[in-house]
């Protein structure tokens, strides 16, 4: 058996205006889980995709099996036995498991797709690795977790010794990312070597063998989880020491300000997304939803903010009934909303800055008067925005499309908060961006509940939601599962729920 | 296909054997006129259907149908009448389809233009071209395809005359519903064509080029609508004339979604819709309503619109995830 697995050795990889890759090494060995860790733009996903032959290196090597190779694409990179599963499946969802599993790569009797040969060589395989599965079943019928199975499946069945895994506990429960991790301990015994991208500092510890921190396209560290832990890697990763936990003090709940009941919303097919959804979120507390995305948060959140019609049921803001109201009436009663989309729905990526800080209240005085705007209050108003909230830009009157995630998210939550609000809806307010801006805008939340703001939280990171919320309800297809207080609450309970699983 | 829409087909199907029954016993010459009218019918628009579906099954769509028709049949007649040879003439009507439908795959596919754009761009370059290159001198001096019996097959009553009594084109359109059936379902070639129509970029992971087969699938369906443009001027009319296609590629797409985008479901659909047609020529022909002939001429298109509407409602069939979509790397 070879000595390394798969290696990037000095990999430089320059894109216009940023070096994501600098003079980067990992070697992998088999039988090894590499875990491969740093913040978004840190550089892992230009590093994977430089092993598995979609970018080319400016400089550097790839070594596949002790053999310096040059990758010209995807196919090279799986010949050579490397398989990626990436963080959104790429599987094709009104085709059965086996179909999808041998996509490309069809085992064929005069001339036709032998499909008997190939659900055998798939029985054989989920046999051979204890992944069991229905290679009948059609992947759109199959949950996630399920479907990250197929994927596996899919990069075994092309004899891959490597396995790349991309964020791949993002769209699980917890208990099901547990699973995961003991299926690739598993598979690490046959031989198989594991590279694991995550942000996730807890899956680190428990799964990785070798671990390595990229941060502004350098490897930054390289340590294994018996030396290290969860602060240290935080610290690694960020440059600079950082409070994991936010420091909150006991939430003093006011009035009801947002009272939902029987809320019946269609999603974009069609289908039932809640299904008589109720809820109250009052002044002064932060109510976190916790669940599987796609279990009917979109929807939720939308609403709430008038970007979607219910079918069936109520809802009232602050005492006014506002079932069906457009977003400009919601907004006028004081809600505030940060988006879950924020290039789609946040900003206007090629208006300024000065613009951008507006997008809620142009409309009103001082801003505009008798429908003309006044560029210059605008500008005022936007530089103490850029002030107060800490947005890196060069001038309030750059596109913002120039500016970086994490400013942007900062730029919205500014113009957002600069109101008297009653109100803020807050989907995955994180998503996305660098520690940094994380802890700013987690600040932020809890001063704005402080002064009394009902807060309604929805984040698919769960850590989100425990270290925020002053109460957790668990969405789940379409329903509250049950709503938990935070002092209560356990994340075995919550991940139960979240696979709807109660009692 | 469930079990519960096996038995409503099966049922569906029985119904429908009976009521031809009684009519054929009613009025033998009327009813084999009308069914044989409905295959008639049907030929083209099987063609432009499963022309349609190869498009739409890889994320296509191809609303320049009706273009392929025309031009193909403009191609294959004048051809046809030069060389005095209906073989030539076809394959001449299905070397236009082939060029229009690599022209579309150019356009929608290479250069990414809006698909329903580059379709249009068909449609309104082939009435101008065939107006403006029409010939009215021309004629097909040895006539049409005629009918070929299918040997003892031929005999059986009313089916015989239906299906095996048909000219040479007509057989081999049947003959190609199978082998797209068979290509679409069974080949490698189909599930890669089903998997870039509904997921490109899953595709393009385990390494099959996307836009490749696109651009092969797009051009290969083009050849269809040809062989359709050819059985149009050369077997079913005998003539060109101005706009002959007559909204019949529109009506063809119409018939591919009634028909789930199989092709023996858009056979099916086509028979449907080719009944309409025949019924409502043999109503003009023994004046049965006493009312003006384009009344009557509406039927077909009052049908598709009815049942377009209703194949809505009923809503159980689903596009391809990724048609109309072009797709970028990355």
């Amino acid at each position: 058996m070879s000595e390394i697995l798969l290696a990037a050795e000095n990999v430089t990889k320059q894109f216009p205006g940023v070096l994501a890759n600098d003079d980067v090494s990992i070697r992998l060995r088999p039988g090894r889980i590499l875990a491969l860790l740093g913040e978004n733009g840190a550089g892992k996903s230009t590093l994977v995709n430089v092993l598995f032959g979609m970018y080319r290196p400016d400089s550097g090597q790839v070594v596949i099996k002790d053999e310096t190779v040059d990758l010209h694409g995807p196919d090279d990179a799986i010949s050579r036995g490397i398989g990626m599963v990436h963080q959104h499946f790429q599987l094709v969802p009104p085709m059965r498991v086996v179909e999808n599993i041998v996509l490309g790569a069809e085992p064929t009797k005069r001339g036709l797709v032998d499909l008997d040969e190939a659900r055998d060589r798939v029985v054989e395989l989920s046999e051979r690795y204890g992944l069991e599965i229905d290679p009948d079943a059609l992947v759109e019928d199959l949950p996630v977790g399920m479907q990250q199975r197929v994927e596996i499946l899919k990069a075994l069945y092309r004899n891959a010794d490597v396995l790349i895994m991309d964020e791949p506990t993002g769209v699980l429960t917890p208990q099901e990312a547990d699973h995961l991790l003991g299926v690739l301990r598993e598979l690490t015994e046959t031989g198989l070597g594991i590279i694991f991208i995550t942000h996730k500092l807890r899956e680190v510890l428990a799964i990785a063998d070798d671990i390595v921190v990229l941060r502004n396209g350098q490897v930054v560290g390289e340590t294994t989880p018996s030396q290290t832990s969860e602060s240290a890697l935080a610290e690694m990763m960020v440059g600079r020491s950082v409070v994991l936990q936010v420091e909150k003090s006991i939430a003093d709940p006011g009035d009801v300000v947002l009272k939902v009941s029987g809320l019946e919303v269609d999603d974009d097919r069609g289908q039932i997304a809640l299904d008589g959804l109720s809820l109250e979120v009052r002044a002064g507390e932060i109510l976190g939803v916790a669940g599987v995305e796609g279990n009917g948060q979109r929807e939720l959140v939308e609403a709430i903010t008038g970007l979607r019609n219910p079918s069936v049921g109520f809802m009232e803001i602050d005492g006014e009934e506002l079932t069906g109201g457009s977003p400009r009436q919601i907004t006028k009663k004081g809600v505030a909303h940060i988006p879950e989309d924020r290039e789609k729905h946040g900003v206007v990526a090629v208006y300024s800055v000065a613009e951008n800080s507006v997008l809620n209240r142009y409309h009103r005085k001082p801003f505009s008067i008798r429908g003309i705007l006044r560029r210059d209050v605008i500008r005022r108003h936007a530089q103490d925005v850029v002030d107060e909230f800490d947005v890196r830009t060069p001038s309030v009157s750059v596109p913002a499309s120039s500016l970086s995630g994490g400013n942007k998210q900062k730029l919205i939550v500014g113009r957002e908060f600069s109101d008297d609000i009653k109100l803020l809806v807050a989907a995955q307010p994180t998503r996305g961006i660098d520690i940094g801006a994380i802890e700013f805008i987690h600040r932020r939340i809890l001063q704005q509940r402080d002064k009394g703001t009902a807060v309604l939280l929805v984040s698919a990171e769960l850590d989100e939601i425990l270290g925020l919320s002053d109460r957790i309800a668990v969405l789940y297809d379409g329903k509250i599962m049950d709503v938990i207080d935070a002092q209560d609450a356990d994340r075995e309970r919550i991940g139960l729920l979240m696979a709807g699983i109660t009692g | 296909m469930k079990p519960q829409q096996r038995q409503l087909l099966y049922a569906g199907l029985a119904v429908m054997l009976v009521i031809i029954w009684i009519f054929y016993s009613a009025d033998g010459p009327q009813t084999t006129a009308v069914l044989a009218g409905s295959v008639r019918a049907a030929t083209l628009l099987a063609l432009g259907a499963m022309c349609g579906m190869i498009g739409e099954r890889s994320g296509v769509v191809n609303i320049g149908i009706e273009g392929q028709f025309l031009l193909s049949a403009f191609a294959a007649f004048t051809i046809a009448s030069m060389t005095g040879s209906l073989f030539l003439g076809t394959i001449a009507g299905i070397g236009m389809g082939l060029m229009m439908g690599w022209l579309l795959a150019a356009m929608a596919v290479g250069l990414k233009v809006d698909q329903i754009i580059a379709g249009t761009v068909l449609n309104i370059a082939a009435l101008g071209l065939t107006s403006f290159f029409y010939d009215r001198s021309r004629s097909l001096g040895m006539g049409k395809y005629t009918n070929i019996d299918l040997g003892p097959l031929a005999d059986i009553p009313l089916v015989g005359t239906v299906f095996f009594s048909r000219p040479p084109l007509t057989y081999l359109t049947m003959a190609l519903l199978v082998v797209v059936h068979i290509a679409l379902f069974r080949s490698v070639w189909g599930m890669r064509t089903r998997a870039i129509g509904e997921h490109p970029g899953a595709a393009d992971t385990v390494g099959i080029d996307v836009l490749r087969l696109r651009v092969f699938n797009v051009t290969l369906a083009g050849g269809l609508a040809g062989l359709g443009g050819s059985y149009l001027a050369l077997e079913a009319v005998g003539t060109f004339s101005r706009a002959m296609s007559g909204g019949r590629g529109f009506l063809a797409l119409a018939v591919m979604i009634f028909g789930r985008r199989t092709p023996f479901g858009a056979y099916a659909a086509a028979l449907f819709f080719g009944f309409t047609t025949a019924l409502q020529n043999q109503f003009q022909l023994n004046n049965t309503f006493d009312i003006p002939p384009k009344f009557v001429g509406m039927l077909p298109f009052v049908v598709t619109i009815i049942v377009v509407a209703l194949s809505g409602l009923v809503g159980s069939m689903r596009d391809p995830a990724a048609l109309g979509q072009n797709y970028e790397k990355g």
